[in-house]
């Protein structure tokens, strides 16, 4: 009998047999990663351009198909207030946003990772106003990248739909919150096919959630309690231990998923760099336009590459460093905009590389900030200007 | 002198770190062996949050979450739907916050909470402003009170917290007490059985910001209940008025003339304090009227 269970367990194990495919958003592959990752609690509340995912969570759960605890508060803020202690007391919680609303969560967004909850939540990177705007600018995130959550950007919505998971399996293991940013409109709003993989494979790969610690009366653990300044202080070391485990836990995840399913996304990923002495470096669906123009740059016998940073936070640095070693220049497309100090991507990078031997002039262009169009013909034209030119300390306008 | 024994197990235990002679914690202990052990509490920032004391030491015998100020009844919705998600509907969620975290900063998700009608107890500790921070004022401070920022007294009245929860048409919303501690227990023991969202307001004079001696703390909640400036009374489904204390027996004067918060007043100033409370009695008196014919017209259909 044993042998028998285990063969058709092997039989379906790795194999993805009950796989099939759709015609998805990338918010519609966002809410199916939301489906199958079984969350128990769903706080979420509607803004442009996540709306879908909510609508089509809630039309899941009208279906019979999601029986999270969907919550619908006022705001952003009461959604995160409500995650945070519901993941506490041992419940998967997931949510989505956007732009102003992941703003306004921000005192919460410390608040969940110093309270170490496991939080997953997608934001549909989205333009910050004043003056309103509803374009793709990554902007929005980056400005909370020292709250304590890791940060995953996304290209297409099949890679939206793989890290909602891998992200739960990435969270619960070093017991941090995870954000997988996907780009207005690009990534959010266009269909492209996406193949979901089958739910009981998905269940083996990402067990249950049971935290050890956990909000519950028959263990009488509390939270958020004052502290010592020794205690505070040794609390942030941890998060920073964790934090530091992340690219590796990530890596794993990346490549069980690979073997269940057959495709992985990499921590970072490196396109056409096999002996390149120029490298795009830029995150999101800006990575889509740069391998056409690399595709191009390649057939013009030019040698340059790609390096997509999946995971921003924490930084890969070991992982960028072997990425970028013996590379001229590095052309940094930041679709995001820091006031005073120009691209977050290109200051962040400055810094992974500063001291580091033989590396590459880095290069830091504000392109597509705001949403603004950059076709692959850009692309080509900022590579071309960069390789010809010092790189400039500030930010390099660049359209 | 009349005796009222916990009845149940303490689940406030000694040592605790509230300043001495604060009935907070009187009706903290009270509220919390009523609600007992399957209990998990939410404190936002607050005197309460002090008085659960610091890590790795804990003054309650259950489980407390401390959210942001602004957060308590969301927090407290997130931690009820974990638990319904388990299994376990009948643990209590209990949320204890100040006026400042409830009156303010926390009434944006509290209206929330209440419109979807989440199932927890909320009980507001009202001691009438921001004492954890040395006493200036919130929306919950009465008019002419002086706090520190309001030194020359406050211009405007006391929001009515009661009516504006009870408006949202939830099951349950009351005032209480800790003068009047009988009445304060039966509320919680009734909250308790009710499902959705209860608030309950309690009186905390604060000995420090309201400027009182310190054995004086249910004097004055007492006078504040005898005078009429806090009835005690409870709101059912949004319309079904009682009023628990039926007579006002004393004038507002002599519950002002305790507290060095109303020190200097005019003459027409505690007349105009009276005139609101007076009005405020004569409405609660015409809706418990009403609560009561409507009731027994429905009981003889």
């Amino acid at each position: 009998m044993s042998t028998m269970l285990d063969a058709a367990m092997a039989t379906r194990a790795g194999r993805n047999t009950g796989a099939r495919t759709m015609l998805l958003t990338g918010n519609q592959a966002v809410a199916w990663g939301a489906r199958l990752a079984r969350p128990q609690v769903c706080p979420v509340y509607p803004i442009t351009p996540q709306t879908p995912v909510l609508e089509q969570l809630t039309e899941f759960q009208a279906d019979g198909a999601f029986d999270a605890e969907i919550i619908t508060p006022e705001s952003e803020h009461s959604v995160m207030s409500a995650c945070i202690p519901a993941s506490l007391a041992g419940a998967r919680v997931f949510t989505a946003t956007a732009s102003q609303g992941l703003l306004l969560m921000h005192e919460l967004l410390h608040y969940a990772c110093g309270a170490r909850a496991p939080i997953v939540m997608a934001n549909i990177n989205r333009t910050v106003a004043s003056p309103w705007a509803f374009w793709p600018d990554q902007t929005d995130s980056l400005a909370q990248r020292d709250t304590g959550w890791v940060q995953l950007y996304v290209e297409s919505a099949q890679e939206a739909l793989d890290s909602v998971l891998q992200a739960f399996r990435v969270a619960e293991s070093v017991m941090l919150p995870v954000l997988v940013n996907l780009d207005a409109f690009y990534v959010s709003h266009a269909m492209e096919p996406v193949e979901l993989p089958d739910p009981v494979d998905v269940d083996a790969y990402l067990p249950r959630f049971a935290p050890e610690h956990r909000l519950d009366t028959a263990k009488v653990e509390s939270w958020g309690n004052v502290v010592t300044q020794d205690m505070f202080y040794r609390h942030r070391q941890s998060i920073e231990e964790a934090m530091a485990r992340v690219p590796q836990r990530l890596a794993e995840a990346d490549r069980d998923w690979r073997e269940r399913f057959g495709r992985g996304w990499g921590v970072v990923e490196r396109y056409r760099c096999e002996d390149a002495d120029t490298v795009v470096v830029t995150m999101g669906s800006m990575c889509g336009t740069a391998r056409v123009a690399v595709d191009a740059m390649r057939d013009a016998g030019q040698a340059v590459g790609l390096v997509k940073v999946r995971l921003f936070r924490p930084l890969p640095v070991a992982a960028l460093r072997a990425a970028l070693a013996g590379v001229r220049d590095a052309v940094v497309l930041d679709r995001n905009h820091s006031p005073g100090t120009g691209g977050v991507l290109h200051q962040e990078l400055r810094a992974a590389l500063y001291g580091m031997d033989g590396a590459p002039r880095i290069h830091g262009m504000l392109a597509g900030v705001g949403g603004v169009n950059v076709p692959p013909a850009k692309i080509v034209e900022f590579v071309r200007t960069a390789r010809a030119s010092e790189p400039q300390p500030g930010p390099v306008w660049a359209r | 002198m009349m005796r009222f024994d916990l009845g149940q197990d303490a689940m406030l235990c000694s040592g605790h770190a509230a300043c001495p002679g604060c009935i907070d914690a009187l009706a903290a202990r009270h509220i919390l062996a009523t609600m007992g052990p399957d209990t998990m509490a939410v404190i936002p920032p607050s005197c309460m949050a002090i008085i659960a004391g610091p890590q790795p030491m804990s003054s309650l015998k259950i489980p407390v979450y401390q959210p942001t100020l602004e957060s308590s009844a969301a927090a407290a919705s997130g931690l009820r739907r974990a638990l319904d998600a388990q299994g376990k509907r009948d643990t209590q969620v209990l949320v204890l916050a100040g006026d400042g975290g409830t009156y303010d900063i926390g009434f944006q998700c509290l209206s929330s909470a209440a419109e979807r009608n989440e199932d927890f107890l909320y009980v507001c500790l009202d001691n009438e402003g921001y004492m954890n921070t040395g006493a200036q004022k919130s929306s919950s401070t009465p008019r002419y009170a002086r706090t520190g920022s309001t030194p020359a007294g406050k211009t405007s009245r006391k929001k009515n917290l009661p009516e504006i929860m009870a408006a949202h048409g939830v099951p349950y919303v009351a005032t209480a007490s800790a003068s009047h501690l009988p009445d304060l227990v039966r509320k919680i023991a009734k909250a308790k059985t009710i499902r959705g969202t209860k608030i309950v307001t309690v009186l905390i004079p604060c000995l420090d910001g309201w400027g009182l001696p310190d054995d004086a703390g249910l004097t004055a909640a007492r006078y504040a209940v005898e005078c009429g400036a806090f009835p005690l009374y409870e709101i059912e489904d949004g319309w079904r008025y009682t009023l628990n204390v039926a007579e006002k027996t004393r004038p507002v004067a002599g519950y002002l003339a305790l507290q060095r918060r109303y020190r200097g007043m005019a003459d027409d100033e505690v007349a105009n304090l009276q005139a609101d409370v007076d009005r405020g009695w004569a409405t609660l008196v015409e809706r418990a009227a009403a609560s009561q014919r409507e009731g027994a017209r429905a009981a003889t259909e």
